[in-house]
Order: structure tokens, then sequence, then C-alpha cells
């Protein structure tokens, strides 16, 4: 690899379940911009079954697009010269092939199988199951589990350091005798990572080392009140590389195209979100919803957390999120009346050819109603996930660890939340901005005043890898391209009787006035900022109690600052189907959000 | 512009197809390279370890792991029956015994002194795979399986349930868009393989099952008829282990979705016929779709195989819409615009004008057709 100063051109790609995408950034006038796109099918599946097929089709548009020349043949052109054909760097990540598949065994299921747990996700890992000696499961049920499951690799942990052995030499006895087998390849064993009780390393060494590949590293959990994540997400990625890159279609080949190694997608896109949360010392929400899963990642009080849906996403996934959200929440939506088998053939038909794309303007209304379902389930989940320990090697006491053990209470709080980081097809690509923030007001339900933002072409993935290998460069393109500043929402907390005054907003000498069960927008340019006071009906509350007035700062953005006067805790949509059509169709009206018919 | 890969199913009578068959874990592969098999035949075998049952030895004699095992009557490795006394604890002056049963037949695998846990196998489970289809045997995987060779009409669907299957084929629709009733599905029916027209409902599926109808191949199904006739919603498009004594196979999509003209033309021809056929999809990476082959009786017949692999999109290609609205409708690509353009959801996409047979025209997004074979 150059020098980093000598880097002008970067080709970064990602390979999605459904699309992979190629980005070309270029050093101009001494900073660092994105010149152009392309993107093309993956072709990880039958007929083709070669990643780097896709790679080269999305290349060869962003030399189309560009002008340049970036391939000889099949070849990346590697720039000698800092003029000329080619490029000076290539990354790329990847989350093609079902990503990295993981099962996690723990001794206790809210201790260290639940860190097991946090270290695979943060890994960029999907959890297949989470296996507890207290998981009310009988022996012979995680072994059938285990042996049917069929993980890309095992995280063993439990136990700390020093302490009994028994209950974590139980749960290598439990693999010892599943002698579980890889997803791919018959000829070679599967990976485990033990990262438990120091004091078991014989115990286990003498258990698994025959029938599965162990590695050892340091104990994820060496103290009740210790979280050591690193060692064991270091090691999830060596073997992702290893083991379930290398055995995915074409992608040896892709492997030895590109200067760093391929990081999986969610990984890359944890690092930029964990980045921002800590940079400017405010609490963040993102979130990717892709077409196989979706990815939501926070940093609340200084913690970071990702979790993966491994089930929920716009294409491979589509149906799954109709299962777990019901047909009924996904029709709630849908701003007109609808057969009930119509929209279930038409969501099928998109899951058994997920390439499609939607052409009306109903079938785009249908597409972003279950986007809303996907990424409300996708935060409930992330919300039972993140919680617990405060963060990577950070002390706490032994009554905080009981504490939060017992309670579980969630880390993710919708009121303090300051940013939300939309990525994902659905969201990037929305036709309309607008239609971008409405899903993530919806299906998030921000409360308070909460900054919308979206990944302006889908780009995020890529430029958490470059990060790692060159901070400026991802830093600028993330600032001056990718992040789209929407605009603020305000949002009081409470239910008052419908048309009544909710909310009163002044600016600049200005007032706004809302009343209960609306959608508005308050015309804000980006770049724009105020200081504002916003004052709440009496029933309604802005974050420090109800009728409290609070003085805030709200940031203009292509959208403008949206007030939603509909309530929250709960929000409420009408049941009967004449008046919620109504609703939905008078919000979406007031926003511009789809075009009119 | 970059070559465009555009999703098709592959329906054709010429292909020469390669089937994988492989079993789930080493055992012997009983066919040579180069011997032509019939699909019923056994061509590898396992034995598949059992079932694990593990016994809390210790907590059940009320001693420490450590001593446990000198309680032990039987030995590690030594095959056990169900109810016989493995362990027994010496008791007081040889009263109070506590004994311990076998809860299964099989052997004794292990035993930890640290947990205390016996480790009980029950005994292998034999593993039998077939050749699937009539062919010749092109490789041999060492101890694990064999690629089976045959040229073949072979026929891709979109969606299926239920697992492998073989039977001969019968012609039970009378055109593409012909709709299966009940009185269709007669008792000469058993062990066959129906091909429907546009629709079959859950009704006349509960109907096939009934009558022992082992396959069906048809156009479309009602989502609601499936989870009706499934007792559950899909979720994940992962299928093929349903066992519902019938092998579903739907070559359309989703709805009342006539049967496409070749594939209809090309399984009537066969009719009569004996094919292997399998529900089995995948919607994820390393897609599988469902199959419908049929073999040739002459299995050295030399043709030329259809191109599928190459194709690429271009004026005058056959495409069929895949998406509402005109879901299904056949016609020509007219025109291939390069630059993006601006559809009714006001998205920029790539796009294609599309030709219907009687001569109408409009755009649609390239994603939104599928190339069909010519």
């Amino acid at each position: 690899m150059k020098r980093k100063d000598q880097i002008t051109r970067i080709l970064a790609t990602d390979c999605g379940s459904t699309t992979t995408k190629a980005i070309l950034i270029e050093k101009r006038e001494n900073e660092y911009r994105l010149i152009v796109r392309g993107e093309a099918p993956t072709t990880v599946e039958a007929p083709y079954e070669d990643v780097t097929k896709g790679v080269l089709n999305a290349i060869r548009e962003v030399e189309e697009l560009a002008n340049i020349k970036i391939l000889d043949n099949d070849k990346i052109i590697k720039r000698i010269n800092p003029e000329g054909d080619g490029v000076d760097l290539y990354i790329s990540t990847s989350s093609a092939g079902g990503g990295l598949q993981m099962m996690v065994a723990g001794v206790v299921d809210k201790m260290s199988a639940e860190s097991a747990a946090r270290a695979a996700l943060g890994a960029g890992s999907i959890v297949m199951d989470v296996i507890a000696t207290n998981d009310k499961r009988l022996d012979h049920e995680r072994i059938k589990r285990i042996r049917t499951l069929r993980p890309d690799m095992i995280l063993l942990s439990g136990g700390t350091d020093g302490g009994t052995i028994t209950h974590v030499v139980q749960l290598a006895e439990i693999i010892q005798a599943a002698d579980p087998k890889p997803r791919f390849g018959v000829g070679y064993k599967l990976p485990v990572i033990y990262a438990g009780n120091n004091k078991a390393v014989n115990e286990i060494t003498e258990r698994l080392e025959k029938k599965t590949a162990l590695y050892v590293v340091e104990n994820l959990r060496p103290t009740l009140e210790k979280e050591n994540l690193k060692p064991a997400r270091d090691k999830i990625h060596d073997l992702f590389m290893e083991h379930v890159m290398a055995q995915a279609p074409g992608y040896r080949k892709l492997m030895d195209m590109t200067d760093v190694p391929i990081m999986p997608t969610p990984g890359a896109v944890g690092l930029l979100i964990e980045t921002i949360g800590k940079r400017d010392k405010i609490e963040v929400l993102g979130v990717d919803i892709g077409g196989a899963t979706t990815d939501v990642f926070s940093y609340f009080q200084n913690t970071f957390n990702r979790t993966v849906s491994a089930n929920l996403g716009m294409s491979y996934s589509i149906s799954n999120v109709v299962k777990e959200a019901g047909l009924k929440n996904i029709m709630r939506w849908v701003p007109f009346h609808m057969d009930e088998k119509d929209l279930r053939n038409r969501i099928r038909n998109k899951m058994i050819r997920p390439t499609t794309i939607p052409s009306t303007v109903d079938e785009l209304q249908i597409e972003q109603a279950i986007s809303r379902e996907a990424l409300r389930l996708a935060l409930e989940q992330h919300k039972t996930m993140a919680v617990g320990l405060k963060g990577v090697q950070k002390e706490r006491t032994i009554s905080d660890a009981f504490d939060q053990t017992s309670t579980g209470e969630t880390l993710v709080n919708m009121l303090t939340l300051n940013l939300v980081v939309g990525s994902g097809g659905v969201l990037s690509h929305a036709p309309r901005r607008v239609q971008s923030a409405i899903m993530m007001i919806d299906a998030f339900l921000p409360e308070g005043v909460t900054m919308l933002t979206v990944d302006s072409i889908f780009m995020m993935p890529q430029l958490g890898v470059l990060s790692t290998v060159h901070e400026k460069a991802a830093t600028e393109v993330f600032e001056k391209d990718c992040l789209i500043r929407l605009g603020s929402c305000v949002a009081p907390i409470g239910n008052i009787k419908e048309g009544q005054e909710a909310v009163r907003i002044k600016f600049d000498g200005n007032e706004y006035r809302f009343n209960f069960g609306e959608m508005n927008i308050i015309p804000l340019g980006l770049n724009q900022k105020v200081k504002a006071v916003i004052t709440p009906a009496k029933g309604l509350d802005m974050g420090i109690g109800r009728g409290k007035e609070i003085e805030t700062e709200l940031e203009g953005g292509v959208v403008g600052v949206i007030v939603d006067t509909r309530g929250r805790r709960p929000f409420i949509l009408p049941e009967n189907d004449k008046d919620r059509v109504e609703k939905l169709s008078k919000w979406m009206k007031e926003l511009k959000v789809y075009p009119e018919k | 512009m970059a070559h465009s890969y555009t999703p098709g199913l592959k329906v054709t009578e010429k292909a020469i197809l390669k089937k994988e068959r492989r079993l789930p874990l080493k055992g012997e592969v009983l066919v040579k390279m180069g011997d032509f098999v019939k699909a019923d035949d056994i061509v590898a075998r396992t034995l598949l370890p059992g079932d694990v049952e593990r016994l809390n030895l210790a907590g059940k004699l009320g001693v420490p792991p450590k001593e446990a095992l000198s309680f032990l009557k039987v030995s590690i490795g030594d095959p056990i029956k169900k109810d016989q006394i493995i362990a027994e604890s010496k008791g007081f002056f040889g009263l109070f015994k506590t004994t311990v049963i076998s809860p299964i037949d099989g052997t004794v695998e292990n035993y930890s002194d640290i947990t205390g846990m016996l480790t009980l196998r029950k005994p292998p489970k034999k593993v039998e795979i077939d050749a699937y289809v009539n062919g010749k045997v092109v490789e041999v995987i060492a101890n694990e399986g064999i690629v089976v060779q045959t040229p073949a009409t072979f026929i891709q669907g979109i969606f299926g349930i239920g697992g492998e299957a073989k039977g001969e084929l019968k012609l039970v629709a009378k055109s593409p868009d012909y709709v299966l009733t009940k009185e269709d599905i007669t008792d000469d029916l058993k062990g066959k393989i129906v091909i429907g027209g546009s629709l079959i409902t859950s009704e006349i599926l509960e109907e096939c099952v009934k009558k022992q109808v082992i396959g069906i191949v048809v156009g479309g199904i009602d989502d609601k008829d499936l989870k009706d006739f499934l007792g559950e919603e899909i979720g994940v498009a992962i299928t093929g282990h349903e066992e519902k004594g019938i092998t579903l196979i739907i070559t359309e999509g989703f709805g009342k979705m006539t049967m496409a003209k070749k594939t209809f033309e090309i399984l009537s021809k066969n009719d009569g016929k004996r094919a292997s056929i399998n529900g089995a999809t995948q919607i994820r990476a390393g897609v599988m779709r469902p199959e419908v082959i049929v073999t040739y009786d002459d299995l050295n017949i030399k043709f030329e195989e259809a191109k599928h692999d190459q194709l690429g999109m271009d004026i005058n290609s056959l495409v069929r819409i895949i998406r509402q609205p005109y879901f299904g409708s056949i016609g020509r690509v007219v025109g291939l615009p390069s630059q993006l353009q601006k559809i009714e959801t006001e998205a920029h996409v790539r796009v294609l004008e599309f030709e219907f047979e009687d001569g109408k025209k409009i755009i649609l997004p390239r994603a939104n057709v599928e190339l069909i074979e010519e």
C-alpha cells in the first residue's frame, strides 16, 4: 500500500446480499470527495457464483461515469505514479454469502453469554443462537440445535478468571458431543473460540481440540464487573477471513484484489457511528437496512452497541418482516385500501424476485410501509441487547452488575437521542428525502428534539473500512458527500385531545403553532441553526415535564424542521380503516411525501 | 454500458446437467467413475452418529464427580440397553442403594469427572443417497459422494416446497391459464406429478395429498392458500424440508399466474415421462430454485446446450415483466437508454423500452424484467 499522503484516488466496494456498490473517491484541491458511484447485482449466487463478477461490473460502471480507466481486463490497475490510469487504494466490505453466522455459548445467559453475544455482534456477526447453562433447554436439545444450525464458528465463554470451571466445561462437553460441522465444506473442522475462565483452558482443550479447530483467547468477562471483548472480536475477524470468506464463491479472488483485508459490512458501519458519537459527544442511533439483514448501531451513555437482525430486510427477508410484524402492522402504514390477498402476493413476489424495484407510487408506498415495520422490529431487538455493561474494559462496581443484569434496562433512550443516521437502499434511495425522514420517524418514534440524517447514496460501509486505513479521506467524504442532513424532528411526549393546540415554537421573531394529531414542516434550510423556544401544551412533555418550556437548538436540512404532534407513549393510529387511510393521506399530503396522483 | 446480468430461470429441453450427490458426513461411495446409474440407485451411504443423551451421574448417585466413576457398572465404549443398570451406589451396609438405569439403547461415550455428566449415544442412523437422476458418474468425491452428469430437459421453478421426488409427469391442465378443480384430481394420479396451469388452491393441494399425488408443477398459488396448506407463515425463503407428503413447484409466482408458454409446452411434451423434481428453494446467497428434470433415454445423446449463463439483455431480447404492474407480460426490448430515467415513483433508474405482443410500448425499470430463452 502507498503512503497515505500519496493516495489521491481510492476505489471502494461493498458486496451486499443483493447489490454490489462501488464508489470512487479523489483528492481534489486538497480535500477528498466522492466522484462517482456505480452498482451492479451481486454475483455470489448461481449461475455466476463468483462475487468478483459483480464487483467488476460495478467498477465498469464507475469507469464509464467517471470516464477513467481502472480495469485492465479483469485486473484493477494499481497506480505507480500519482497520475494516470488506475487507483492508489482498493478496499472492500462484504455481507454477501449470508455474512458471518455464529453461535455463542456462555454459562449465564444474562452475563457471560450476553457478553459473548455482544462480542460476536460487535465483530459483525449474526448470532444464530445463544446457548447458556440456564437457557432452560435440555442438553440433547442444545446438541441438536448446534448440529442443525451449522454455524460458521462458535464463541464459547463462561466463568470469571480463576473461578469455578464446572459449568464452562459442561458447555464444552455439549459442543464436543454435538461434533459440529461448518456450513461450508465437509473437509475442515469448525472453528471454536474459547474466551472464558483461564483456569479451564486445559480441560477445554482436552475436550475440543480433536473435534474442532480450537482457538484460545483472553477471557471476555475476566471479572464480573469487567468486559474485555477485543481479543475475542479480533479473533472472530481473523477467522472470518480465513474460514468463512475464503469459502464463499469468488472471495479468494476478491481477497487478492484488495489492499487491506475485506471487512464485514456491519463492522465497518459500526465504526463510523461510534466515531461520530465519541467525537461529537452525542447520543446516536444508526441503522442500515439491507436486503437480508437490518443492523442497528447505538451510542448511548458513552457505550457503543450493535445488533444484527438477521432476518429483517427488504428483499430476501421481506416475508419474514411480515411474519414477525404481522400483516396488520404492515397494512397500518399503507395510505390506501388494499386487499389482504393482493398485499400478501405482492410481498411474496418481491421475496422470490428480490432485485426488482417499485415502479409505481402504490408499490413504493407498500415497500416503504414494510420498511417501517422492519426498522421498528430491528430497533426493538436492539433495545433488548443494548443493555448491560458500560463498554469495553470499563470498570463497574459489583452492585452495578447485579442491578443491570436483574433489570436488563436498555440504554436506548429516544428522548436523549440526538442524532439518527439512516442507511441502506430503502432509506438512501427513497426518491424524496422526506420519505426517508418519515419512515424513520414512524419506525423509531423519536421524542423531544432529534436530528435526522440519511446516508446520501448508501456508502457508509465503504467509508467505514476506509476510516481504518485513511481516516482523513473517510471523514471528509462522510461530512461532505455522505451524510445528508434532513432536519430536526420535534415530537412532544403524551396525548391530548385531537385538534387542541399542542405546541408553540418560537425562533427568529416568528411563532409557529401546531395542533395535536398533525404532521408539519417549518422551512429551515441546510446548515441553518436557530435557538428556539418550544412550549408544549399542559398535557404534553418536551422532556423536562408536562407543559414545561424548553430552549433548544433546531437545525434545518433538506426537509426542514418536522413537527410531529401525533403523540407518543403511546403513539396511536386509528383502528378503523377509513379513518386510518384518511389520517395517513393527510399527513403525507402535508409533508408532500409522495407525488400527487 | 456495463454488461447487464439479468435474472432468468432456466427452461430448456437441452441441458447438460451435473448433480452433486453428497453425504452429510463422510461415508462410503458405492459407484465408480464412468458408471451409468439409475435415478433410484443408492450411490453412497454413511452412518450418522446417533443423538446424545447426557446423564447427571454424580448427581443421581449423590456423590462428588470425581468419585462417581467408581460406581459405574459399564465401561466407556460399552454397548448398553434401555433400562439396563449402568451404575449403582454402595448404600449403607448394602441397603438404600441408588441405581442408575440407561434411558436409551446405545453406547457409553464418555464421563466427565469435572461435571459429573455421563454421555450416552444412541445407535447410528443409516443415511443413503440415491442418484436422483439417470446419468453417468463423472466425478467421485472420495468418501463423500459423486457427481452425475446427464443430458436432460430442465425446468427451474421460482419457488417450491417439499424435497426430492420421482414419478411420472401427468398433464392435467388443459391450457397454461387453466385452474385445477377438485374433479381433476382423480385416483389414477396416485404416485404421479401433476402439471397444472395458472393456479392451485389449498383445497386442491389437500385433495392431491389425499389422492397421494407426489408432486405438482403449476404457475401460481395465493400466499394465503400456501399458508393455510402449510399451517404456518413462511418467513425466510428456505424451503425443501416441509413434510406435507407432496412437492410443490411454482413456476411463475404468487397469485394466479398463467404458466409461461414455453414451460407449459415443454412439460406437455413430456407428459407420461418419468421426472425427478425438487421443491427446495433458497433465496439467499447460493440461491437454489426448485426444478423439474426429465432425462433422455439415450444418455449418450449429443447436443449443443442452450447458452444461458452469458446472456445479457439486448435490443430485441425476449423478456418477461416480473413486478406489478403488467406482472407476467411477455414482450421484446426495443430500447435500452443508457442514461438514468425518472419513473413514476420519481426514482432515477436504468430503464428499458418494452414492447407488448400487440405493439404497445412502455418504459420500465430494467430490474423488473427477466430474460426468456428462445
